[in-house]
């Protein structure tokens, strides 16, 4: 047994009054309540909790909380399976499940752990140089096998997760003492104030202990009104100071309700000023098997001793290159753990003699093996020039020196510079909105810490410039106090946490198995920048991001390459700080609610009334209204003879309304289509084609003429939208002088259709004013007209080539309109037809769809439009476009009708037309494409290149290796004379 | 040095001290035959068929940072060619052909992963639309298949497969020879292999102005290493090609904008195929090393920051949970964006510039490292001939003012 | 994710405006020659620095408005109307 529990008063979070149950690779274990799984582990001297990446090296707790690269669990059962979750990171409670990742059969006896003996043959980047032959396809499902490190759920995430948004002036990232100085501060300067901590308990990386400064600043800033998150980490710092973060409301593995639970919550935060107090991460140092279960952070040790009340070993050798170890040294002595020396990479004039107290401090002196593979049992100490000293220890601590959390400075675009003093990078002055304080911004001494903070805190508050951070000369005295009011500081340390020339596997990037010969390797190959060693070697890139391994990466890059680590430099921090889950990012725009559908007005009238509802782009719309057993294309056909032959009721409600009002509206709209739109008189009503710039058909629809400065517009319902915006763009933007407003109505106003030869007779008994009769109202005119009270737009157009009236009315009275007509309809034998009977009927009659028949390079003359267009002598959108040599190239596709040569065979959509099967130079493709009830025979829309050249020709068809011949004819189909619409 | 299981074997005896730099870092010349600005993929990949079909080895690539650190490092590492124009398909197809070979020709594992692309179709006129794709491919030689729904469901189980999804899963579109590659790979690769010949790579170098005759021509590159002379210089650079285009004194009809994409944490394997979803408005697919990669559409804006904004992130991940809902417990891990050309017609640019002497390889958006080898052979092509490739006819400047596009995007309403 | 401060909304967030690019660009006439029509229509300077364009306040206001930005830092340096003149900036 050499990992335990230490008698209070450490254990300082933890209740050992409440004793809790979990589970760890199917072995049920106890702990205490405040326990994090990896301090309960750790009380139960388990070692060995995960395998590493490449080399499936047995690893175990390494750290102590955000930055944990080796002590990775999935936990969790069923749909809340979580994968890939650190150990230091989640509060045990009872029945948690957790399970190693990346071993098979078991953690003990992995089975890909056999790579390990290959492993100089693994050297980074070998999947570059090998593989190659005979196909990289012969190698690739193995290594997709053993690729990635949890598993996940498979299921359906079931918990959700929210987004708040909020405004404050000053925003502090981090609960320590410095972050809670400057919270202080600023809302003692009146700031509204706002503090972001990542852990449950205030007070920092320290907070376990309690201290009396902290619990008071922490009173301050509550009595301040400062607003406190606890238990949520920023992420990430975005354009404009937008601040995000994740608060966990349910840690991972919780054992929630069956039902879903709110999971995480983001915040999002619109700050006039940042203060970012993030602390800094402990170096690791490097030496051979620096990987072995029993080898960790020393603070990490520190606080597990004292904030848990494990020690994590019995007997202590700490690896250091910082006076921080002296400190934890004697902080664990304090609570009884033995430490049998310090074994100290720096020369003695390096140290300072006070440090020491009593700890025995190897000076010049590296660790040059370590014995234990699934736990430390000893290591080697290799005195600088002297002779080898084996020491029989359980616990290895790493003491190398600082790295400040410079990850929002950097994502906000702060740079950075190297101080050599303490081998760190540090803020180079404020980012844009942005200052740091604390250990992040390499200020270690507490009383400095504060202080600063403090006046940074206050002069952001006051929207002045931030004080710089007092580090860089040796001179400055609340520096040199590093160890000033009791806190470690952080003292001196060498950039290199290794020493050069040791054999073994040294350990730079512990997920990701990346050695100081990889590092060597990058540079002997060239891979010499920061980013390519990072690619190279795939240091940083695990799920720890590299907070433990950056820094050494790229300092023994330096010293491979003699640069300094400030040549070196480092890559640029990206959010997020620390992985946040897809869900929290996403919010709630799941399931229905990720981009809603539109609805009808009258939807729950169409479900009643047997509607097969379909997505028409953002719509949801009845597609047909099948009889039991009928399939949806039978019901069309059925809806389309009703149609022709009597009558059908159609909701078109989709469709796009706009009105156009103003003295200038005419003149704008003749401007906006390729028809001329002031010529209309009023009641009249025209088909039109809407082009943008390029000279590209966007969009078609009808206008009629309402007033004299009054314009009802109809659009496609797809193309509403951006119909609108594009006027509006034309108004302001260019036409600036025109007075003209734009309205878009489309959800305002429903659309109820009634088309057929029976279509007036149906209306006239549903009691619709006899003024609207066919031949009081005439084929494309817009009457405004009322039932009972309730306003009335009737436009007599049609696109099913029958009589038809489109019934325009508030939305809120579709459904008694439909209604209402619907009891008249066993009268006239009438049925409702959905969209797909629609375009039976329309295709039937050679109209186009735009968006079906038409795509993003139809030119209106494709369409038939060049004679409209010569009619017209004014300038229109687009026009200027139309003449260049493209769009008055002869051999392009052109609308044209097809009908199958056998009168049977239904043309595919998207079949291909070209004189031999594929692969050959095509000649267009088929767009729309029906069986036509009426003729009994499939007829088709097409476009075709110099179509309207080839009407009577015999063409190919070719769709997925079959071939139909077909014949190229002249829309429309039926009715050429459009006799029916007329009436 | 050749690269083999053998010199990796060697490399396990030796402590892995025999191997060589990857590509030399030279001091630069004063005069070359051929500058190439813009050490990514496209330029590199440029040098290396300048020095290896024309036998024009006397060229030096330029770049302002680090090879292959622009978007050829930045992207989804995606290779396809399901386009419907003649045009397009005959570039990216030989562009995919050399990509099959390239590991060899190279010596260099690229990790072209060939696990098969598939566009889903959520409605029944999203069904029509791959109808015509699918046909198109096929008119220009490129195998294609549309799936049934169930075939869909088979290949990528984690797809929600439920009717009542938001975007249900009614079929799709599979090019079984799309995939991934290793996109540093290719970057080194195509340096490595160029360095061999005999080609420059100077990193870290800016260029600054083009030195040009009283006449116009182009005569060289001042850069921020100083002057280096060459009568004829390809621009490779992406983005960043109006910059350079301005230094030259001319403007390109681009616009800058960052696209994003982004991994999760790794995970067991769940997705062995490219699943796109242009409906939904997302991309997805599981790296060798398990991450979930995952990409989408632009910011709308211009930009030449390589952050991304929030809110279109938000919206793609929004996108992948609606097609994987099983993801919401993946973790991000990594976001970034790269710099991507956009042109009218989302087709690219490559041919002469208004300045003589000056070529050009650019427009190719969001989809550039597919087209990395046909985009260096055919930019070597006309910096060698002086004539263009026959495959990049189609995609000249003039274009934009004669109206000819090659509108793959708005042909079949997917960005490409 | 950007701040723009609407005219007449105030701040706003970015997914609330909709860009349409290049402000201040002529619209030549239907007598101009093809080149110069497509150089309307498409050649840029897509600075890498301060670009002047418009945005629209869709999710609000619905009005156009200008802005000169920064395209690297995202920095909004001026804004201002449609019809007016681009401003002098530092």
């Amino acid at each position: 047994m050499s990992a335990q529990r230490l008698k209070a008063p450490a254990g300082a979070w933890i209740d050992r009054s409440r004793r809790v149950t979990f589970t760890f690779n199917g072995v049920r274990l106890t702990g205490f309540q405040g326990d994090t799984l990896a301090a309960a582990l750790l009380a139960n001297d388990v070692r060995l909790v995960g395998r590493s990446f490449k080399l499936h090296r047995p690893r175990g707790i390494y750290s102590c909380g955000i930055e944990e690269p080796t002590g990775l669990v999935d936990v969790g059962r069923g749909a809340r399976r979580t994968a890939n979750v650190r150990a230091t990171l989640i509060p045990i409670h009872e029945n948690l499940v957790a399970q190693s990742v990346n071993c098979w059969p078991s953690v003990g006896w992995d089975l890909a752990a056999l790579i390990g003996g290959f492993a100089a043959l693994l050297p980074a980047g070998f999947y570059y140089k090998t593989f190659k032959w005979p196909s990289w396809h012969l190698f690739e499902p193995t290594i997709r096998r053993m690729a990635g490190l949890g598993r996940g759920s498979g299921q359906s995430d079931p918990d959700r997760y929210e987004e708040v948004a909020a405004e404050t002036d000053v925003l502090i990232v981090g609960g320590g003492v410095a972050g809670l100085s400057a919270a202080v501060a600023a809302a003692q300067a009146g700031a509204k104030t706002t503090l972001l901590a990542s852990g449950a308990i205030p007070g920092g990386a320290l907070g376990w202990r309690g201290d009396v400064e902290a619990t008071e600043l922490l009173e301050k800033a509550r009595r301040l009104g400062v607003r406190l998150h606890s238990r949520t980490m920023a992420f990430g710092i975005y354009d404009h100071n937008l601040v995000c973060a994740c608060e966990t409301i349910m840690p991972d593995g919780s054992d929630a309700a069956s039902g879903g639970v709110l999971r995480e919550r983001l915040w999002k935060i619109r700050a006039r000023a940042v203060i970012a107090a993030t602390g800094a991460f402990e170096r690791p140092m490097v030496f051979p098997d620096n990987d072995r279960p029993g080898v960790m952070l020393a603070g990490a040790a520190e606080k597990y001793a004292h904030a848990f009340g494990v020690a994590c070993g019995q007997r202590v050798v700490i690896a250091a290159n910082s006076d921080s170890a002296y400190a934890v040294a004697k902080s664990l002595r304090d609570v009884g753990v033995n430490v049998l020396a310090v074994v100290d990479r720096r020369p003695p004039a390096m140290i300072r003699a006070d440090s020491c107290d009593g700890v025995r401090a190897i000076a010049g002196a590296a660790i040059g093996s370590v014995s234990g593979t699934r736990a430390v049992r000893g290591c080697t100490v290799i005195p600088l020039g002297g002779k080898p000293e084996r020491l029989q220890c359980d616990l290895i601590l790493s003491a190398g020196g600082h790295a400040p959390t410079v990850h929002l400075h950097s994502q906000a675009g702060g740079k950075l510079r190297w101080l050599d003093e303490s081998a760190m990078f540090v803020p180079d002055g404020p980012a844009p909105g942005m200052a740091s304080v604390g250990a992040c911004a390499g200020v270690f001494s507490r009383g400095a810490a504060a202080d600063h903070a403090a006046e940074v805190g206050n002069a952001l508050a006051r929207g002045l410039a931030p004080p710089p951070a007092p580090i860089g000369g040796a001179s400055d005295e609340r520096v040199r106090g590093t160890m000033g009011r009791g806190v470690s500081g952080a003292g001196r340390s060498l950039p290199g946490t290794h020493v050069p020339g040791t054999p073994g596997k040294q350990f730079v990037d512990l997920q990701n198995d990346v050695t100081l010969d990889d590092v060597a390797l990058a540079a002997r190959e060239n891979y010499r920048s920061v980013e390519h060693l990072k690619r190279y070697t795939t240091t940083g890139m695990g799920t720890d991001q590299g907070k433990t391994s950056n820094i050494n990466a790229l300092v023994a890059m330096g010293e491979c390459t003699e640069r300094e680590p400030a040549q070196v430099g480092t890559t640029r921090f990206r959010p997020p700080f620390s992985p946040v889950t897809l869900g929290l990012i996403a919010g709630r725009r799941v399931g229905a609610l990720y981009r809603p559908r539109k609805h009808l007005p009258a939807h729950a009238w169409h479900e009643a009334h047997g509607a097969w509802f379909e997505d028409f782009g953002d719509w949801r719309r009845p597609a047909a209204y099948p009889l039991a057993g009928e399939s949806l294309e039978a019901a069309a056909q059925r809806e389309t003879a009703i149609v022709r032959k009597t009558a059908g009721l159609f909701d078109g409600s989709p469709l796009g309304k706009l009105e156009v009002f103003g003295p200038d509206a005419a003149r704008f709209l003749d401007l906006m289509y390729v028809g001329t739109m002031s010529t209309l008189a009023v009641g009249q009503a025209r088909y039109g084609l809407l082009l943008n710039e390029n000279g590209t058909v966007m969009d078609d629809g009808i206008v009629a003429r309402l007033g004299e400065q009054h314009y009802w517009l109809n659009t496609s319902s797809a193309g509403v939208d951006r119909t609108a915006a594009s006027f509006e763009e034309w108004l302001q933007c260019e036409y600036v002088d025109f007075k003209v407003a734009v309205t878009p109505v489309t959800s305002r106003w429903a659309n109820v259709t009634v088309a057929g030869p029976r279509a007036w007779d149906w209306l006239a008994a549903a009691g619709f004013d006899p003024a609207l009769a066919p031949d009081s109202m005439k084929h494309m005119t817009l009457r405004e007209s009322a039932l009972d009270g309730v306003p009335l737009r009737v436009l007599r157009a049609s696109f099913s080539g029958e009589l038809g009236y489109e019934v325009n009315l508030p939305a809120d009275h579709a459904s008694a309109l439909l209604e209402r007509l619907w009891a008249y309809a066993d009268r006239y034998g009438a049925a409702l037809y959905g969209v797909e009977a629609l375009q039976v009927m329309r295709v039937e009659k050679g109209y186009i769809h735009i968006g079906t028949d038409t795509d993003g390079t139809t030119l209106p003359g494709d369409i038939g439009f060049a004679r409209a267009m010569d009619r017209k002598a004014a300038e229109f959108v687009g026009r200027r476009s139309l003449l260049r040599p493209a769009a008055t190239d002869p051999d392009r596709l052109q609308l044209v009708g097809l009908t199958p040569a056998d009168g049977k065979t239904l043309l595919p959509v998207g079949a291909q037309i070209a004189a031999s099967p594929p692969p050959a130079l095509t000649e267009g493709h088929v767009t729309s494409s029906y069986l036509s009830p009426e003729l009994g025979r499939p007829v088709a829309l097409a476009m075709l290149t110099r179509g309207s050249q080839r009407t009577g020709e015999r063409v190919r068809v070719h769709h997925l290796g079959t071939t139909i011949e077909a014949d190229v004819v002249k829309p429309p189909f039926i009715d050429p004379a459009g006799k029916r619409v007329h009436g | 040095m050749n690269y083999s299981v053998w010199s990796l074997l060697r490399g396990a005896l030796s402590g892995h001290r025999h191997w060589l730099p990857a590509w030399r870092t030279p001091t630069p010349k004063r005069t070359y035959d051929v500058l190439i600005v813009g050490g990514g993929g496209h330029g590199l990949a440029t040098a290396y068929y300048l020095a290896k079909n024309h036998g024009i080895s006397n060229v030096a690539v330029i770049e302002r940072g680090w090879i292959g650190g622009g978007n050829t490092g930045r992207n989804t590492t995606i290779v396809r060619s399901n386009y419907l124009y003649p045009q397009s398909a005959r570039l990216y197809d030989f562009s995919l052909k050399l990509y099959e070979g390239l590991s060899r020709a190279l010596n260099f594992n690229i990790m072209l992963s060939q696990r098969g692309l598939v566009a889903l179709a959520h409605s029944r006129h999203d069904l029509d639309s791959m109808s015509r794709w699918v046909n198109a491919m096929q008119m220009n030689g490129i195998a294609a298949e549309l799936l049934t729904r169930e075939q869909v469901g088979t290949l990528a189980p984690a797809l929600d497969m439920s009717l009542q999804a938001r975007f249900p899963v009614l079929g799709g579109l599979a090019q079984r020879r799309a995939g991934t590659a290793r996109h540093d790979a290719v970057a080194w690769g195509y340096a490595r292999a160029a360095s061999a010949l005999g080609v420059d790579i100077i990193q870290n170098c800016e260029v600054t102005g083009f030195v040009k005759r009283a006449d116009g021509r182009v005569l060289g590159l001042d850069t921020s290493g100083g002057r280096i002379l060459a009568d004829r210089v390809g621009i490779a650079a992406a983005g960043h090609s109006s910059v350079l285009a301005k230094l030259a004194g001319f403007r390109l009809p681009v616009t800058s904008y960052a696209l994003q994409a982004m991994v999760t944490e790794p995970i067991k394997p769940l997705l062995d195929t490219v699943i796109l979803s242009p409906g939904a408005g997302a991309y997805v697919s599981q790296s060798d090393k398990g991450e979930m990669v995952i990409g989408a559409g632009l910011d709308l804006f211009p930009s030449y920051a390589q952050r991304g904004s929030f809110a279109v992130t938000q919206g793609v991940l929004a996108a992948t949970l609606a097609l994987f809902p099983s993801f919401g417990r993946l973790r991000l891990l990594r976001q970034w964006a790269g710099i991507v050309d956009v042109v009218h017609d989302s087709s690219p640019i490559i041919g002469p510039t208004p300045v003589p002497g000056l070529y050009i390889n650019c427009g190719w958006g969001t989809g550039g490292f597919k087209a990395i080898p046909v985009g260096g052979w055919t930019l070597a092509h006309v910096l060698a001939t002086g004539a263009n490739h026959e495959l990049a006819e189609p995609f000249q400047l003039q274009r934009f003012i004669t109206g000819r596009f090659v509108d793959e995007a708005a042909a079949s309403g997917i960005a490409h | 994710m950007m701040q723009l401060n609407c005219p007449w909304c105030g701040p706003r967030d970015e997914n609330e405006f909709a860009c349409g690019g290049s402000s201040h660009i002529a619209r030549p006439g239907l007598a101009a020659s093809d080149q110069v029509w497509g150089e309307y229509l498409f050649f840029r300077d897509n600075p890498k620095g301060v670009h002047r364009e418009r945005w629209r306040h869709v999710q609000g206001c619905g009005q156009w408005f200008n802005v000169a930005r920064h395209t690297v830092t995202h920095e909004v340096l001026s804004v201002y109307a449609v019809t007016d003149a681009p401003p002098k900036l530092g």
